[in-house]
C-alpha cells in the first residue's frame, strides 16, 4: 500500500517535472513549474518530510513563479 | 567526436555508474534501519526538543543554519543592490480583472496563512516546521492580499522599512545568540537557556529563540525581495 503511493507520487513528480521542461513558454512555465511544487510537496508529505513539504509549498509554488512572472512583466514590455 | 564530448561523455559514465554502485547499497524508504535517525533521536531527547529537525537545524548544526541564513540575507542584498527602485512610483490602479470567488478566497485565507506562519515558527521546536517554513508561510500568506486583487492594499499594508530593519536585526541577533553562548557555554551558538520540560512551549533552550529570529528575518527578507520584483514588474510602460 505504502509502496504504491510512494510509486505514484513519484509518477507524477516525474511526470510534472516532465511537463516543465518541455513547456517552452517562459509563462506557461511558470505555471507548469507550481504543478511541479504542488507535486513535489504531496511527495515529501509521503516520505515524512513535513518540514520540507511546506518549504516547497510556499517557495516552490508560489514565491519562484511569481518573481519569474515580474521578471517577464518587467523584460517583456522592452 | 571531439575530445570535449569524449570527456564530458567519459565523466557522464563515471557519474552514472557512482550513482548505480550508491542506490543499489541505499536502505529502502520507509524500513526500520534508519543510521542517522539513531544517532540523531538520542540527541534531540537530551536537548529536550521534540522536532528532531529543529534539534539538528537550530541545536545540532545551528552553525550550518546560521550560513542558510546567511544565503537568504544575500539574496535580499543582492536584490536591493541591483534592483533600485524607479524613480517615479508605479501607478497601478488594478486595473486587472480578479474572480470574486478569488478575492473572497484571498480574504479568507489571509488571516488563516498568517496566523499559521506565526504558529509554525513558535512552534518549530515541538512541530514539524520552524522559523524558516514559518517565515516564508508568513511571507507568502501576506501577498494574498495582491492575489485578493490590491497592490494598492499590499503597498499599504507593507511597512518595507520595518521589514528591512527587522531582516538585518534578526540576522544580527542571531550572531549575538551564538557569541552569548560562547560567552557562557563555551562554544559558538551552544544551548545555554533552561531546557524545560519535553513538549512545553517554553522549552529546548535557545532552539524556540533561533527559530523566532530565522522565522522574522526570512518573512521580512522575503517581503522585502517581493516588493523590489513588484515595483520593477508593476510599473507603468515606458
Amino acid at each position: 500500500m505504502t509502496a504504491a503511493v510512494l510509486l505514484v507520487a513519484l509518477a507524477l513528480v516525474a511526470a510534472a517535472g516532465f511537463a516543465v521542461v518541455t513547456t517552452h513558454d517562459p509563462k506557461r512555465q511558470a505555471i507548469t513549474l507550481t504543478v511541479f511544487s504542488l507535486c513535489l510537496t504531496v511527495l515529501f508529505v509521503v516520505f515524512q518530510a513535513p518540514d520540507v513539504a511546506l518549504s516547497e509549498l510556499a517557495v516552490g509554488a508560489a514565491i519562484v513563479p511569481l518573481l519569474v512572472l515580474l521578471t517577464l512583466r518587467k523584460t517583456g514590455k522592452r | 567526436m571531439r575530445t570535449r564530448d569524449v570527456v564530458g561523455a567519459a565523466g557522464l559514465a563515471g557519474v552514472a555508474a557512482l550513482f548505480v554502485a550508491a542506490f543499489l547499497r541505499m536502505p529502502a524508504a520507509g524500513t526500520a534501519g534508519h543510521v542517522y535517525r539513531d544517532l540523531v533521536l538520542p540527541m534531540g531527547f537530551r536537548e529536550v526538543t521534540p522536532n528532531l529537525v529543529s534539534s539538528v537545524n537550530f541545536d545540532l548544526r545551528a552553525l550550518d543554519t546560521l550560513g542558510e541564513e546567511t544565503i537568504v540575507a544575500a539574496a535580499v542584498v543582492g536584490t536591493l543592490a541591483l534592483l533600485q527602485p524607479p524613480k517615479k512610483e508605479p501607478k497601478t490602479d488594478g486595473t486587472g480583472y480578479v474572480l470574486p470567488a478569488v478575492k473572497l478566497a484571498g480574504f479568507l485565507l489571509l488571516p488563516v496563512s498568517v496566523l499559521l506562519g506565526i504558529d509554525i515558527v513558535v512552534h518549530g521546536h515541538l512541530t514539524p516546521g520552524g522559523g524558516f517554513q514559518g517565515g516564508v508561510v508568513l511571507a507568502t500568506g501576506w501577498h494574498l492580499l495582491y492575489l485578493s486583487g490590491s497592490y494598492r492594499a499590499l503597498a499599504r499594508l507593507r511597512p518595507i522599512d520595518w521589514c528591512e530593519y527587522a531582516e538585518a536585526t534578526a540576522t544580527g541577533l542571531y550572531v549575538v545568540t551564538g557569541l552569548i553562548g560562547l560567552g557562557i557555554g563555551g562554544s559558538f551558538l551552544a544551548n545555554i537557556l533552561p531546557l524545560g520540560e519535553f513538549g512545553s512551549l517554553l522549552s529546548s533552550g535557545t532552539v524556540p529563540v533561533l527559530s523566532v529570529l530565522i522565522g522574522i528575518e526570512v518573512a521580512a527578507g522575503f517581503v522585502v525581495l517581493l516588493s523590489r520584483f513588484f515595483v520593477h514588474g508593476l510599473e507603468e510602460p515606458r
